[in-house]
């Protein structure tokens, strides 16, 4: 058992610990003054977030608002977060995670507090977030789990009851699922010289049935969609800290395109936190290239892929060559390819041949 | 050859032919206009008296008859004038009889109503009608009919006994076919509403299956009594002009016009006679026949004669009227509720005075469905029919446009509006409706329109006053959270107290609230 990683997790734990009680001091003497309680966090509205190239991912201006419960707009929302305050640091104190369909459904007890929908009580949870500058992480809150790590990496648990056991990822040969115990815990060694992000569930169980973790030496990761933020923050660990390269592997539409993008360069709703955007990462398929050069089948691009290509033309974290080039020609072709297109050259094909090349190619 | 045989007919023959246009035209209508002429006219005669009414008013069921409608029994027994023993057989046995021809407002104006009810009474049924009536003195009892064919009274029976107790009123009791069933709930508004605009009359009805109702009085007060008048200028045509010059014992046309007509003064006579290229000096009887039609019409076009003298005009009043519609509407002290009586004007002459009442609020909403509800008055008659072909209904939902005063289609309003005049604009026999002289059209849509404009203050007041209600109402939820989970929160076992909060919250209630009993006069009211 490392001394080292439990307690740096206990540091983290006692100062979030300590900054959520902070709110509740901070609220409770503005009330004894007879001030109606407010707090200061910076502006999520979108005119304050803005692409920062230099970091490569979108972050929050300068302006910063108060929530304040003095305003009759303001005082619901106020209550739930003071709410959600006291409830992610019960989490914290009982050691409990808790994932945010579970938190929407806890205020469902308490009358007056309750939230409409879950969108509701995840936005509180961001504005916690933002409050607090804290990922929902540190205080134990995640979401639903549904994307998977696999590969030679060694990890070593923080979750209570866990302190301090290893596991290798390669022990299970479905992946592991990315949950708040993968996500707490600390990688100690990998020999692994890469990651290979997949967007898909089936593809992912074909590389690990072909042993592409061996023949590629790579860590697989599926994010089933657009990858939730404990596997783009597993992403970043591993380049970051780890010094590998990640290579990020989609369908070839503007949905798989955006996959790919937003792993690299972050979303606008975590525009209030690092360590979540991995801007040395890359995406090395399905390109529109892929499509001609592979003679792929296709399907026509949809109105709604085209709308979606253009929005993607111009927005800031697209301006690279390859985006723009690879861009140009799905609008120019009009089509578009899956993953599993890759399947007509046989089930193999796409690990012997295609990914070697690709990997070759970048 | 046919032979063409020429005759005249009396009055009472002309409404025994033509009953329907004086309101007799079906047996519910029947019961609806006897009920009504015979109560207006014991309303008349308690004002006379200036005397709170107290009306007792009766129908009874006494047969079925072959045609599917039944015959009753009316009686109604009032404390008014009473009449003088002579005038009791013409004036119940003679159409165009009467003593309101004289230029006031009364409810009755024909000498018609009474008469042509027992008319109707006698030729459904062929039964006599009772009388009952002192001034005072003795109590004088007659049976009469009605000899159609020459319009006069038949007296079958007289008696005289002794007023022990100083009495003073008329009873009237007459059968009479109809069809109480149909017109039920029209008759019970009709009581209702004119209880309304009388708040000083008691009138009780016992229905012919023994139901009692009751309208109590609100006030003893009664509005004055309106004097006679000479006509104004403007509304005077040829034949009474002549009239005049034929009975007038003034020298000059000068003290001829401030003599005979209201509204005249020294230099006004001056000026109009100038205007009608008359010499002031001119002997009336000199006039001749194109020199009147000349002034008449030079009468219609002069401008500055005084207004004409509305001491004619009976007015409920803004008191009075609110006394009436609070207790018939059963307001309550948070209900809105907003009176406008305007100045009087003219319509050809004929002097007007327009009075509205805008009612609104809880009560309302309970009482109504949603949108204006309409009660019209005419010379404090209510009229029930025809709504729609009014000049009162066109005056609101044709002229105002009510989203500027917050009112919308889901909004219960009462508005009731109240004519009087010395001769309403009826467009029937059946006085059911006002024809839409312009200037009556726009001085009812002036009255409304002040009184709309306190509601529209009232309204948006209200709004405001439930807006800072569900304010607290919201602060009154969240704080209390707020204060037990920033406790919870630091580790604290007291809660914050959060009272000066909900005090500076509610701060701003009473305020709204002074401010909306308070409702201001607006600037240009009544002009
Ligand atoms: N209840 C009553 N009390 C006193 N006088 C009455 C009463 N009813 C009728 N009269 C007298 O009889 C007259 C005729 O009545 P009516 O035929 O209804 O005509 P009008 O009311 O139009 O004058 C009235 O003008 C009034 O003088
Ligand atoms: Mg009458």
């Amino acid at each position: 058992m490392s001394e080292r990683t439990v307690r740096a997790s206990e540091r983290r734990r006692e100062s979030t610990d300590a900054s959520l009680k902070q709110i509740g001091n901070i609220i409770y003497s503005q009330i004894q003054n007879r001030e109606f309680p407010w707090i200061m966090m910076q502006s999520r509205s979108t005119d304050n977030i803005v692409y920062d190239p230099e970091l490569g991912q979108y972050i929050l201006g300068s302006r910063t608002i108060r929530r304040h419960s003095r305003n009759i707009r303001h005082i619901r929302p106020f209550t739930q977060m003071v709410w959600t305050a006291w409830f992610a640091r019960e989490l914290v104190h009982l050691r409990k995670t808790s994932t945010l369909r579970e938190v929407y459904y806890s205020a469902r007890g308490q009358a007056d507090i309750e939230f409409k929908g879950q969108s509701e009580s995840d936005g509180i949870i961001t504005d916690l977030e933002v409050a607090l500058n804290r990922p929902r992480e540190d205080f134990n809150i995640f979401p639903e789990e549904r994307s998977a790590i696999f590969g030679d990496l060694t990890i070593e648990y923080t979750v209570p009851g866990y302190e301090g056991r290893r596991m290798n990822l390669t022990d299970h040969p479905d992946g592991v699922m990315i949950g708040p115990a993968v996500t707490s815990s600390e990688f100690v060694e990998t020999s692994a010289d890469k990651v290979l992000v997949i967007e898909k569930g089936a593809m992912f169980t074909r590389l690990v049935e072909e042993k592409a973790h061996d023949k590629f030496n790579a860590l697989l990761i599926h994010t089933a969609g657009q990858s939730p933020r404990s596997t783009r923050n597993i992403i970043h660990r591993l380049n970051k800290n780890h010094g590998l390269p990640v290579y990020i592997f989609t369908d070839g539409d503007p949905w798989g395109i955006h996959i790919a993008m937003v792993i690299i360069s972050g979303s606008a709703n975590a525009a209030h936190l690092r360590g979540l955007a991995t801007p040395e990462g890359k995406w090395i398929g399905v390109w529109a290239t892929d499509i001609l050069d592979y003679k792929l089948p296709t399907e026509n691009l949809t109105d709604n892929d085209l709308k979606r290509l253009k929005e993607l033309k111009t927005d800031p974290r697209y301006k690279g060559d390859i985006w723009q080039r690879e861009i140009d020609i799905f609008l120019k072709i009009g089509k578009k390819a899956e993953l599993e297109a890759f399947s007509r050259y046989g089930l193999t094909y796409i690990v012997d041949e295609y990914l070697p090349a690709k990997l070759e190619a970048v | 050859m046919t032979q063409v045989v020429y005759q005249s007919i009396s009055p009472s023959d002309f409404f025994y032919r033509n009953r329907e246009i004086a309101g007799f035209s079906n047996p519910s209508r029947a019961i609806y206009s006897a009920v009504r002429e015979l109560l207006e006219n014991s309303l008349d005669a308690c004002e006379v008296q200036r005397v709170p009414p107290d009306i007792y008013l009766r129908l009874t069921e006494l047969a079925a008859s072959e045609t599917g409608s039944n015959i009753y029994m009316l009686r109604i027994e009032d404390n008014g004038t009473g009449l003088p023993s002579d005038q009791i057989p013409n004036c119940f046995g003679k159409v165009f009889y009467g003593s309101k021809y004289i230029l006031k407002q009364a409810r009755g104006t024909f000498g018609l109503g009474g008469t042509i009810t027992i008319l109707y009474g006698q030729i459904t049924t062929h039964e006599p009608v009772t009388i009952v009536s002192s001034i005072g003195g003795d109590i004088h009892e007659y049976e009469m009919m009605i000899d159609i064919e020459h319009n006069r009274p038949l007296i079958l029976g007289h008696t005289v006994t002794k007023n022990k107790k100083a009495w003073r009123g008329t009873v009237v009791q007459l059968q009479l076919e109809g069809d109480y069933s149909r017109i039920k709930s029209r008759l019970i508004e009709y009581i209702k509403q004119t209880a309304m605009v009388n708040p000083f009359a008691s009138i009780t009805f016992v229905d012919p299956r023994g139901r009692l109702f009751r309208f109590e009085r609100g006030t003893e007060k009664m509005p004055p009594l309106p004097s006679a008048v000479n006509p104004h200028p403007h509304g005077v045509d040829v034949e009474a002009f002549r009239r005049f010059i034929s009975i007038t014992k003034t020298r000059n046309m000068k003290t001829f016009m401030i003599e005979h007509f209201q509204g005249v003064r020294q230099t006004s006579a001056e000026k109009f006679l100038k205007s009608a290229d008359i010499n002031p000096k001119t002997k009336p009887s000199s006039l001749k026949p194109e020199d009147i039609v000349k002034l008449v019409r030079a009468a219609r076009k002069y401008s500055d004669f005084k207004r004409p003298d509305p001491s004619c005009l009976s007015p409920i009043g803004e008191e009075l009227l609110e006394t009436g519609i609070r207790k018939e509407l059963k307001l309550t002290e948070d209900d809105f509720l907003k009176v406008v009586t305007r100045k009087p004007s003219t319509y050809l002459g004929y002097p007007f005075i327009v009075e509205v009442a805008i009612a609104y609020g809880k009560s309302i909403s309970k009482q109504f469905k949603g949108g204006i509800t309409i009660i019209r008055f005419a010379n404090r008659i209510p009229l029930l029919f025809d709504e729609s072909s009014g000049v009162v209904w066109k005056a609101i939902n044709r002229n105002i446009n009510w989203s500027t005063y917050k009112v919308f289609g889901d909004t219960s309003l009462v508005i009731a509006v109240h004519v009087c005049s010395t001769k309403i604009p009826y467009k029937t026999v059946g006085k059911e409706y006002m024809a839409d002289q312009p200037e009556v059209e726009r001085e009812v849509g002036n009255a409304i329109r002040n009184a709309a404009r306190n509601l529209r203050l009232y309204i948006s007041r209200s709004i405001r006053i439930a807006h800072e209600r569900r304010r607290l109402d919201i602060f009154g939820k969240y704080l209390p959270k707020i204060a037990e989970f920033s406790a919870k929160l630091s580790d604290r076992e007291e809660q914050p107290d959060i009272e000066p909060l909900l005090k500076a919250v509610s701060a701003s209630i009473p305020e709204v609230e002074r401010k909306i009993k308070e409702m201001p006069t607006l600037v240009g009211e009544n002009s």
